[in-house]
């Protein structure tokens, strides 16, 4: 004796991406705050201390915005040209940018004036930042050449002409106070040791080197130059572990989150990818209006800043946790008569009376199970199952089919849920997963009350929109097709003369859909 | 030589009955009468002696361990079913379709025979049964007591006491007093009422009070009372059920009554009352027969598909006797399961079952179409069309499909067997795999391979073949690891593809396309080869193994029979041959074939690189043989004949279009009962009591005692004569031979040879030698009958005849080399 089998409902699996942990994690942002700057934000820079204030470079200002603040905190503006390359010390006290006439200046963060300037750079300087022992300044300029500053003196330390090519990235040692990377217009990234008078080391990128990054331990090196993003390993002399190409655009800028395990990269496409560190795959991506130019990703990747060509400033913030454990601890019994009485164990002389476990139906199956079609088929017009699982309904709507019901669970509704019956399948029928039940549906819906159109003007326009609705599909089914046309002559051609008897039509799935909704 | 599989026979029929303590139920199966245990579901005896089907047995209401029996064959049995032992036969002469006892009749039954000189007219009579000496006795006291009575057993019923009789014919309703010698009959009105009409199909009789229960077509109970009077005679209506209400049943007390139909629901009525009722929905399917114990305990019901359910009184399910399930139309072929050996095809609506040959068993009931059946006539559900298992039983491929005016629903699911849980787990799930009806499915078989090579290949009548793989999900967090998609499509001018079938080292695809077989390569998927042989589509097609891998076999639907070489891709024989099954077997290069020509099957056993055929026998049964299988026996099969070889490895099954299991054996039906008596006389189900307890232990220590005494002296030839002697005295006495058969043998066995081989087995091997040549040239007979292809039975049915004797030859030689072992270890 078989138990009631409750209906199947057909899971569809979701075509396009998978959604996996990252995808929660990186969707769990806000909707984006847009600021709008003066020029092309060339470079944006979190404080590495709380509360996390972020230095904004746009055309001749540095502005310096709070977390959740619209409007800049403060503002540096005592350039005289463009400025480039705002960025903070590791203790977020000073603030270090080059600028358009090859001056370097540095600031504190509380004051106005800058405390320092370094001069000697002949043209601009778009690239500086400070080495990790937060004494000395490294910066790199488009005369081809990459210096080391001293902060208490304002003096120049060392300064190396070995790019061929304007610099326009770099990056400091975490690891290492006297390292830092340089990365130029001419292929190539040179790693310097402030204690040697010339590069250590040279890693040929083969474009144009736009960005450069170091990871924390200081062993793998990343460059971003054309559409390419590598990454190297500085311990092996600059191996090539991987190269990455999944922008079609110039790469522009790069980030790593706080933990490390995911890189982030901006392009001039308009999109941020982020890949794991592990196996360099793309695991998510943004998607923005304009270019970007810089990113930038605050401590526990609490805001996502994207700065982009046409001088808007996007900031994402994550949305706070949801806290709902109070509720479920209201629901879930205590732990000790959760378990009570489950870890007996009965003994040999026990008699044993095996309690029958008890099946919880859903509405509509305990209808079904009991023959009340026009019941079942009202539990699923619910709008909450109907809107958010219309595969329930569908479902449901084919099981009456196999019965023979589905007739007369249709027939005899009154004006108002003939409406959201029709609604349902005018809005439905395209989907090609609810395509054949909801055809026979139209069908029957149709066939019953085609006397009495006319009455209610609400179920009359209901029918027009769902006419318009399968009009629709069948246009657009006719344009396919004969795209399909168009590819097969394509691909006949290119196919070789000794198969002519053998038809291939690897497109199955489509043709399958296709035919089914011409059936309309 | 032919013996029919006697399995469960299709007419589970009869009524079922119960001793006297409810723990037997007996049941009429076909010829037989089967005993079961109502506590272990086990068949404890199997009672054959009728010659026809039996109609209707009735427990001897004097002696609750006898059983009466009618039968087709016009006699009727009174046994002794705690034994199995027929204690008397009584020929009646006319053929007796139902069978009624009643216990103030002294030695009087009631049989239902067709009327003498009229057609479908059939009469129930009182036999008088004659005491007299003796097995064999005539009953010829026949008195009419009814006339124009229905046929069937359901059709009458004794009322209470024996007082009257009821009977049920179309729309008119018989009843006869004993003691007043008085006839009422009432007619309901013809007309018939909207949405059936009121034709009787059952009847039943309270036990205590007078009112009979009348089932009708349309689904309503007519409760009648009030009797006596023609005139002022009431009747009340229960009605629940929608069709044809099948069986009816009273419980002993009478309070409350069983109904049963189509809908496979067993209703329970209270007191005759309309309102109160309990169900007992789900029974799998429509019930044709309710019976009652006598205890009132426990209630059966017996199935459409040949299944007796039993049932508690409190109407709770306790038990099912389950053998083959004969569903209407079996769709999936006949599949055997490579890790089980079971026999698979279509069970329940929507389950596949696997059925165990050996112990005639139903090993498991897989769920395929996981939908609710509902049991109403004329709704189209899905059902399962085809079945395929991968070589080693790892995956399985099932296809259902729901009849549709438009469009076919189809769906395939692919099933993978989980070794924890030991039962096969869906995978994937495909929605219209194909846009018609699929034709056939195959997995490439490769044994050595590793399971991702595993293909799936389909074929459809929307002109195409899918092949299907396995696909590696990559995401490590996803569920399964593998699932399936479609790799390739293909097709051939449009045409219906039908068949399909892998070569040995799957190297190749053959796929029909109606008139034409083409040839794929199964890596590139590049079409090789075309075979046509016109006129005709092709039905069959199947390759060669082992030594013949380089052929392949096509039948084609106008007769013809057609071997092709693959390596010179030319025809290299054909025969006229109306073939309907073709079926290889997976252990060897045999090659079965059955063809249907006007009323009768034939086989043929070939192996592909000889177009003469192994093995012919000619008129295998009168019914058209659907399906075929070869099931790979346990332990190859040692016979003596070279004409049987090809049944060493592997056992040829066939399904009829009546739903009758067949096989071929070679040993005779003699031998193989005798087998199964044996192991029934050790499965006896007595009581244990202090007393036998008791008994038992003072037994075991006699006989331990023994043990130790003998052992001195008798040492080892003790244990050696042991099994022997054991076997002798632990066979059932009336299967033993005459005694003055076993004396010879017993004294021969206590003298002590001088040589090993004595002068008699030397004589018996001449024998056999000589019985060889003789099979060989009935062998070559039939060959040469083949090529005329001319049929003239009458040679083979002589053989057959003197086969028979032979066999009890066999029988006797046997006993003796049973003996001869004896001897040698003396």
């Amino acid at each position: 004796m078989a138990a009631y089998k409750p209906v199947v409902v057909q899971a569809c699996p979701k075509l396009g991406e998978r959604i996996t942990q990252d995808t929660l994690y990186w969707r769990g942002y806000k909707t984006p705050v847009q600021i709008k700057e003066f020029g092309a934000v060339s470079k944006v820079d979190f404080s590495p201390v709380p509360p996390y204030n972020y230095a904004v470079t746009a055309s001749s200002r540095i502005h310096i915005y709070g977390r959740y603040s619209q409007e800049p905190i403060k503002t540096f503006s005592r350039f005289k040209d463009a400025a480039y390359c705002a960025t903070y010390r590791d203790d977020g006290r000073l603030l270090v940018a080059g600028s358009e006439d090859g001056s370097i200046r540095l600031f504190d963060i509380s004051g106005r004036a800058p405390l320092r300037q370094f001069d000697g750079h002949t043209k601009p300087v778009h690239q500086v930042g400070f080495l990790s022992d937060k004494y000395r300044v490294f910066s790199g300029g488009d005369d081809y050449s990459s210096n080391l500053w001293d902060i208490p003196k304002a003096t120049e330390i060392v300064s190396y002409n070995e790019h061929t090519d304007y610099v326009r990235c770099g990056c400091a040692s975490k690891v290492n106070a006297d390292v830092f990377i340089t990365g130029s217009y001419d292929h190539t990234v040179k790693l310097f040791d402030a204690r040697t008078k010339s590069s250590v080391m040279t890693i040929e990128h083969g474009h144009p080197v736009e960005s450069v990054l170091l990871f924390p331990s200081g062993g793998l090196l990343v460059s971003a130059g054309g559409r390419y993003v590598k990454v190297w390993d500085v311990l092996k002399g600059g191996q090539l572990l991987v190269s990455l190409k999944n922008h079609h655009k110039t790469v522009t800028c790069l980030c790593l989150n706080s933990s490390g395990q995911r890189l982030l990269s901006g392009s001039l496409d308009r999109h941020v990818k982020i890949y794991s560190t592990t196996s360099y795959k793309v695991v998510h991506s943004f998607n923005y209006a304009t270019s970007i130019l810089s990113l930038a990703l605050s401590p526990e990747d609490e805001t996502i800043v994207v700065g982009m060509t046409n001088g808007v400033l996007n900031v994402k913030h994550r949305k706070p946790e949801e806290r709902n454990e109070k509720s479920q601890k209201k629901r879930q019994p205590a732990y000790r008569t959760y378990v009570k009485g489950r870890t007996f164990v009965p003994k040999q002389e026990d008699f044993c009376v095996s309690k029958p476990v008890k099946r919880v139906l859903r509405k509509y199956d305990k209808l079904l199970k009991s023959f009340q079609s026009s019941k079942a088929l009202d539990a699923v017009l619910e709008p909450p199952i109907m809107l958010h699982t219309p595969e329930v309904t569908v479902a449901v709507m084919q099981e009456l089919h196999r019965r023979g019901t589905l007739r007369s669970a249709l027939a005899g509704r009154d004006e108002k849920q003939v409406n959201l019956l029709l609604t349902f399948v005018a809005r439905r029928v395209i989907e090609p997963r609810f395509t054949s039940v909801l055809v026979t549906v139209a069908d029957m819906l149709t066939d019953i009350y085609q006397p009495v159109v006319g009455q209610s003007v609400i179920v009359d326009r209901q029918f027009l929109k769902l006419q318009e609705a399968i009009g629709k599909e069948i246009d657009y089914q006719e344009e396919l097709l004969e795209v399909l046309g168009m590819m097969d002559t394509l691909f006949a051609t290119f196919t070789k003369k000794k198969d002519m008897y053998l038809e291939e039509n690897k497109s199955n799935g489509f043709t399958d859909t296709i035919e089914t909704n011409t059936n309309d | 030589m032919v013996s029919p599989g006697a399995l469960r026979v299709v007419r589970c029929g009869g009524s079922a009955l119960r001793g006297a303590r409810a723990v037997y139920l007996l049941c009429a199966a076909g010829d037989f009468v089967k005993v079961y245990s109502v506590t272990t579901e086990e068949t404890l005896r199997l009672m054959g002696g009728h010659a026809d089907l039996v109609t209707g047995i009735q427990l001897n209401p004097h002696n609750h361990m006898q059983l009466y029996s009618s039968s087709l064959d016009g006699s009727i049995k009174l046994w002794d079913f705690m034994d199995g032992i027929p204690i008397k036969t009584f020929a009646v002469g006319s053929k007796l379709l139902a069978l009624y006892t009643l216990a103030g009749a002294e030695d009087l039954v009631f049989v239902v025979i067709p009327k003498k000189g009229e057609r479908d007219t059939f009469q129930l009579v009182s036999v008088k049964l004659t005491k007299g000496a003796g097995q064999d006795l005539e009953a010829k006291e026949l008195s009419v007591v009814l006339d124009g009575v229905g046929a069937s057993p359901k059709h009458i019923a004794f009322g209470r006491e024996g007082e009257y009789v009821v009977s049920v014919k179309e729309i008119t309703l018989q009843v006869y007093f004993f003691k007043r010698k008085l006839l009422n009959r009432f007619s309901l009105r013809a007309v018939k009422t909207k949405g059936g009409d009121n034709q009787f199909s059952c009847v039943a009789c309270h036990p205590t009070e007078d009112c009979i229960a009348t089932g009708h077509a349309d689904g309503k109970i007519r409760l009648w009372r009030n009797f006596h009077h023609r005139k002022e005679y009431t009747y009340s209506t229960l009605h629940w059920h929608h069709d044809t209400v099948m069986d009816l049943a009273f419980s002993m007390e009478g309070t409350r009554l069983l109904s049963g139909g189509v809908e496979s629901v067993l209703v329970q009525w209270h007191n005759e009352s309309a309102c109160q009722k309990d169900f007992l929905p789900r029974l799998g399917s429509p019930i044709e027969y309710i019976s009652m114990s006598s205890d009132g305990a426990l209630c059966c019901t017996v199935h459409a598909d040949n299944r007796i359910t039993i049932i508690n009184s409190n109407l709770r399910f306790s038990r099912s006797i389950q053998g083959l399930i004969k569903s209407r139309d079996i769709k999936t072929g006949l599949v055997v399961d490579p890790r089980t050996k079971a026999l698979v095809l279509n069970g329940e609506p929507g389950h596949l079952q696997f059925y165990c040959l050996q112990s005639d068993q139903q090993l498991f009931s897989l769920d395929i179409v996981q939908r609710q059946y509902i049991h109403q006539a004329g709704l189209k559900q899905s059902d399962l069309v085809k079945v395929a298992f991968s070589a080693q039983g790892t995956w399985l491929a099932t296809v259902e499909e729901r009849e549709e005016v438009t469009d076919p629903e189809l769906e395939l699911k692919l099933w993978f067997y989980n070794k924890e849980t030991q039962s096969f787990e869906l995978n994937t799930r495909i929605n219209t795999p194909h846009d018609n009806h699929i034709t056939d499915m195959c997995f490439r078989d490769m044994d050595e391979l590793e399971d991702d090579s595993l293909i799936l290949v389909t074929t459809g009548r929307d002109c195409v073949f899918k092949v299907w793989v396995m696909v590696e999900d990559t995401d490590p967090e996803a569920q399964q690891r593998v699932s399936w998609s479609c790799d390739f499509v293909g097709s051939y001018h449009n045409y219906q593809a039908t068949n399909c079938c892998f070569s040995e080292d799957g190297s190749l695809l053959a796929v029909s396309f109606e008139e034409t077989v083409t040839v794929w390569d199964s890596v590139t998927w590049d079409l090789k080869c075309t075979f046509c042989h016109p006129p005709g589509n092709i039905r069959n097609i199947c390759f060669g193994r082992l030594t013949c891998s380089k052929y392949l076999i096509g039948a084609t639907d106008y007769g013809f029979l057609c071997c092709w070489n693959l390596l010179t891709c030319a025809l290299e024989w054909s025969a006229h041959l109306n073939v309907v099954v073709l079926q290889p077997d997976p252990l060897s290069e045999h090659i079965a074939a059955v063809s249907w020509l006007s009323k009768e099957s034939s086989l043929f056993v070939f192996k592909p690189n000889e177009p003469r055929p192994i093995y012919i026998q000619r008129n295998l049964c009168k019914e058209k043989i659907l399906l075929a299988a070869f099931v790979p026996r346990d332990e190859p099969e040692t016979t003596g004949s070279e004409k049987y070889l090809w049944l060493r490895r592997s056992q040829l099954f066939f399904l009829t279009d009546t739903q009758e299991l067949m096989t071929l054996s070679t040993r005779s039906l003699e031998e193989r009962l005798t087998a199964s008596s044996k192991q029934l006389a050790v499965e006896e189900s007595l009581p244990v009591t202090p007393f036998s307890l008791l008994l038992g232990k003072h037994r075991r220590q006699q006989a331990q005692e023994d043990i130790d005494l003998g052992k001195l002296l008798v040492h080892n030839k003790h244990e050696q004569a042991s099994p022997a002697v054991k076997e002798l005295l632990h066979t059932p006495a009336h299967v033993l031979p005459s005694a003055s058969f076993l004396c010879p043998i017993f004294i021969n066995s206590l003298l002590i040879s001088k040589e090993n081989k004595s002068a008699e087995e030397v004589a018996d091997e001449v024998e056999m030698e000589s019985e060889k040549a003789e099979d060989d040239s009935d062998e070559e007979r039939d060959v040469t009958e083949m090529e005329q292809e001319d049929t003239s039975h009458m040679e083979l049915l002589g053989e057959m005849t003197c086969k028979l004797s032979k066999s009890q030859e066999k029988e006797l030689r046997k006993i003796r080399k049973m003996d001869y072992s004896w001897i040698s270890a003396f």
